[in-house]
């Protein structure tokens, strides 16, 4: 290792937060800022998402469509929820701001490889998301986030080309943080970070990091050549002009199944670091966990057609890729089973990251599970297109990342901020969040079921109750999330109280201080053991010893 | 950070990283390349099956391609991860291709089941 | 591989280590691999027009083979040629950064902005002369007479009678073989422009002694660029000139 960064200052080194000018922030390629300043352009982005959900479900309320005026209305809110919150928080929000933030520091690195690409990448995503912002507020696109042609491409006279420049270049940014992740692992590892050393957080990262290269660029040039269709008119998925649909829904989910990866992969990341430090355990088959990550990251390329069981797909494909879909269950459930195996005999303590990971682990259950059934060819056909999808993706999007993500957030916060946030009020959250979306999106199950379709702006009477069920969970879900946002960022008032490691977690990241120094570390990093050393039996002697003082 | 006069030890890291391949190999792979490029175009003369020039021409151009990256673009001399993403690349396009024609290939099947 | 870090001055031979690195063999092997990773993404990018054009051609190989009449196979050639000679002299460049001659660093440099700019040249001209009859798509685009006549013989053949819903649906994909053929070369020359102006940058650069050790890592990674567009030629060449 060569000379560190402590040779340039006398007395301790200041921390990534100390310098505030807004220079120093917008120029900066420190891979912590970067990541903050991606926390803050995805809350932005996700708040504009939610509150666009919450007009959807203020609309959805009565069967007659009341509040929003028009149908189509209706189709551009729910258009730019989707694209807002897939392309705006969903892809960029878990590697963005932790994976950006936790990565180096977990395998002993002073930054990512490419610091500069780093900072270009978030300006990138913002050049797109200010489009998009821009598109909303000068009426949106009404084609749904899937662009599907040929209404994309021939009839929708919403802003669609504009959209399509937006995603393309939202892509960009998507690509370069995959490049910068894949680089980092495979060439920034510390001496003794060998691969079976690295917590599985950055394995996640790893796995989603390839999709992100594999997959985005086909995204890219499914939506260029909408584009190029819509401004030249030359109909390369016109069927009057000999093109074929059916080839931009391939394309286009060549990209999209595999995005699910990206959005939820990293989300497993944050789970396997929060199970086995409140359970005070070892991971239970860590090389299991690690390689499904990565099986999960390829099979996921393989099941795309699933998505086009009833578009005209070739019945034959649609059987092959049914099948081939329930392979991804398999490393899927090989992740659960492992986190429950972790909390077995573990000692567990119900701090608010845990709660958040343990509702992570049942809905995302939930989630797959419904996704099996979706997969499966004969059920689909009746059920596409209805709610059950909706409440579906949902189960994995909101149950699964989001859960994460909060989850996530609260774990590092104290090392991300150097504060602690009020627990009480953490866990207050989380149970809202549980709670308030176990009710918005359950009874979506059963109105799907019952035959209500997605995207529609009325429905039949009978389906009100369930309806107005929603519609109510929907509020206490964004009671629930936005508390975090009050709390959270009022701890920034306090001194910093945090402590090097206010969890008595391992890694690497928690042996420096909190907030870290600009160069992470002061001295060379040597990894000698593996990760995940808790020890139940230390908990069980420390907590008898706490009950002790306590009686005494 | 410290500048150390050590320039013997940084001249054998330069030359583990770097294999130096010689002018001659770069010449006889362009010749090759040159050959196969006039090959392909006196194959699309030939009198052979519509399949047959896709095959010819098609596998003339996987030669090629391998030819440059294996030789301009030193794969040959890399490490085996270059490998990988070298072979990656091209099986991830077949993946895409190979489930894509399938759906297409197999669309007009339907109608042979029910004899029509 | 322990290297110690330097910090000398540009062009004393050796690379300047970046704080973030432990030493200059990380710091190239990062650069590589980046490379690298970006051209995976490149290829995908290029697979998902290649993916149109498969399915295109294999629905209508009558009109896709028309359309490949209207280019010129032997400008094809000559301008293959080109790019490849301006391969070996990318190739040439990067081993000139190895061995540190900077003179042959820099012509070699030259020489592939040249041929590169040739290549684009003619493209151009090529360009122009399908636009000229009226084969660029969208509202100009009209299927040549012979072309259609083709078409009907064809359908004629294999049905027995000139369904003239399937002649619409030949005569689109005939165009949709120029949208593809205008787009691919399209994106092939915006690649190709991109290339020529980074080289002509790392000739200059090199040229008033700007990178430290005499941009080894960094023409490398140039260079590598430069052969991924060649690869994609070389594919595209047969794809669009050579269908018999």
């Amino acid at each position: 290792m060569s000379a560190s960064a402590q040779a340039h200052h006398d007395g301790p080194p200041a921390d990534y937060l100390s310098e505030s000018t807004v220079k120093s922030w917008l120029l900066t390629t420190d891979h912590k800022r970067v990541g903050i300043l991606y926390l803050i352009s995805v809350t932005i982005f996700f708040i504009a998402g939610g509150v666009l959900a919450g007009l959807m479900r203020l609309e959805l309320m009565t069967p007659r469509g009341d509040v929003l005026g028009s149908p189509d209305t209706y189709n551009r809110m729910f258009t730019m929820h989707g694209v807002i919150m897939i392309f705006f928080f969903l892809v960029p929000a878990i590697p963005s701001v932790l994976g950006n933030f936790l990565l180096p520091l977990m395998i002993g690195a002073r930054d990512l490889a490419f610091p500069k690409i780093n900072l270009l990448s978030w300006y990138v995503y913002m050049v797109g998301g200010i489009m998009g912002v821009w598109i909303l507020m000068h009426g949106g696109i009404d084609t749904g986030w899937t662009f599907y042609t040929p209404f994309s491409s021939m009839y929708s006279n919403s802003m669609v080309l504009t959209a399509a420049v937006a995603v393309f270049i939202t892509g960009f940014s998507s690509i370069l943080t995959g490049l910068n992740f894949i680089v980092t692992v495979h060439t920034m590892r510390a001496p003794g970070m060998t691969w079976f050393r690295m917590p599985l957080f950055v394995w996640s990262h790893y796995a989603t990091a390839l999709i992100m290269v594999l997959a985005t660029p086909v995204l890219a040039i499914s939506i260029v050549l909408v584009g190029l269709e819509k401004f030249f008119g030359v109909g390369v998925f016109d069927p009057r002009l000999g093109g074929d649909p059916v080839l931009f829904q391939h394309l286009f989910w060549f990209y999209s199944h595999p995005a699910v990866y990206i959005m939820v992969l990293p989300g497993f990341a944050v789970i396997s670091e929060i199970i086995p430090c409140f359970a005070r355990r070892p991971i239970f088959g860590y090389r299991f966990v690690a390689f499904a990550s990565v099986a999960i990251a390829i099979f996921g390329f393989l099941v795309w057609g699933h998505h086009m069981f009833v578009s005209g797909q070739s019945m034959y494909a649609g059987a092959v890729f049914s099948i081939l879909s329930f392979l991804v269950a398999i490393p899927s459930a090989i992740k659960v089973f492992n986190w429950t195996a972790t909390l077995y005999k573990g000692s567990l303590s119900f701090d608010t990251p845990m709660l958040y990971a343990l509702g992570f682990m049942g809905l995302f259950t939930i989630g797959g599970l419904t996704g099996l059934m979706l997969a499966s060819l004969a059920l689909d056909v009746h059920v596409h297109d209805t709610y059950f999808v909706v409440a579906h993706f949902h189960y994995i999007m909101v149950g699964g990342t989001v859960m994460a993500y909060l989850g996530g957030i609260h774990f590092w916060w104290p090392k991300i901020s150097g504060r602690t946030y009020p627990e009480i009020w953490g866990k207050l959250s989380a149970l809202l969040v549980f709670v308030g979306f176990n009710l918005t999106f359950f009874p979506q199950f059963l109105l799907g079921y019952l035959g209500m379709p997605r995207r529609y702006f009325e429905y039949r009477p009978e389906f009100q109750v369930l309806n107005v069920m929603s519609t109510a969970g929907a509020t206490v879900l964004a009671v629930g999330m936005l508390m975090p946002m009050i709390y959270l960022g009022l701890s920034l008032r306090q001194p910093k109280n945090a402590g090097d490691n206010p969890w008595g977690a391992t890694g690497l990241e928690w042996q420096i201080e909190s907030p870290p120094t600009t160069h992470n570390f002061h001295e060379p990093v040597l990894v000698t053991c593996e990760p995940y050393l808790y020890s139940p039996e230390e908990a069980e002697r420390e907590y008898a010893h706490a009950q002790h003082v306590h009686s005494a | 950070m410290s500048s150390h006069p050590h320039l013997g030890q940084s001249k054998t890291a330069h030359h583990i990283t770097h294999h130096i391949t010689p002018v001659k190999t770069y010449r006889i792979i362009f010749i090759l390349l040159g050959l196969l490029l006039f090959a392909t175009v006196l194959a699309s003369e030939l009198p052979l099956s519509r399949s047959g020039h896709l095959i010819v021409a098609m596998t003339i151009a996987m030669i090629k391609a391998v030819l440059i990256v294996l030789f301009f673009m030193h794969v040959y001399y890399s490490a085996p991860l270059t490998w990988v993403i070298a072979a990656g690349s091209f099986l991830w396009v077949g993946l895409l291709l190979a489930f894509l024609t399938s759906d297409y290939i197999s669309r007009g099947w339907l109608h042979n089941i029910l004899g029509k | 591989m322990h290297t110690p870090s330097t910090s000398t001055a540009p062009d004393s031979g050796r690379q300047i280590l970046l704080s973030h690195f432990d030493d200059l063999e990380q710091q190239n092997l990062s650069s590589t691999l980046g490379m690298w990773f970006f051209l995976v993404s490149e290829v995908m990018f290029f697979s998902g027009l290649i993916a149109a054009y498969a399915v295109y051609r294999g629905l209508s190989p009558e009109a896709f083979h028309l359309a490949s009449r209207h280019m010129d196979k032997w400008w094809g050639f000559a301008n293959t040629l080109v790019l490849l000679t301006s391969s070996l002299t990318m190739a040439l460049a990067v081993r000139a950064t190895q061995t540190g001659d900077r003179r042959a660093i820099v012509r070699n440099l030259l020489w592939t902005a040249v041929l590169g700019s040739a290549f684009l040249g003619v493209k151009v001209f090529e360009w122009k002369a399908e636009i000229d009859h009226h084969l660029f798509p969208g509202k100009h685009f009209v299927v040549p007479d012979h072309d259609e006549e083709h078409l009907k013989e064809y359908l004629e053949k294999t049905d027995g009678h000139v369904d003239p819903v399937k002649l619409e649906r030949e005569k689109g994909r005939f165009q949709l073989m120029f949208v593809l053929y205008f787009f691919m070369t399209g994106v092939h020359a915006f690649h190709m422009i991109v290339g020529i102006a980074a080289v002509v940058l790392f000739a200059l650069l090199t040229h008033f002694k700007w990178f430290s050790g005499y941009g080894q890592t960094q023409t490398e990674s140039l260079g590598l660029y430069w052969h991924f567009v060649d690869v994609v030629w070389v594919f595209l060449y047969p794809l669009l000139y050579l269908i018999e």
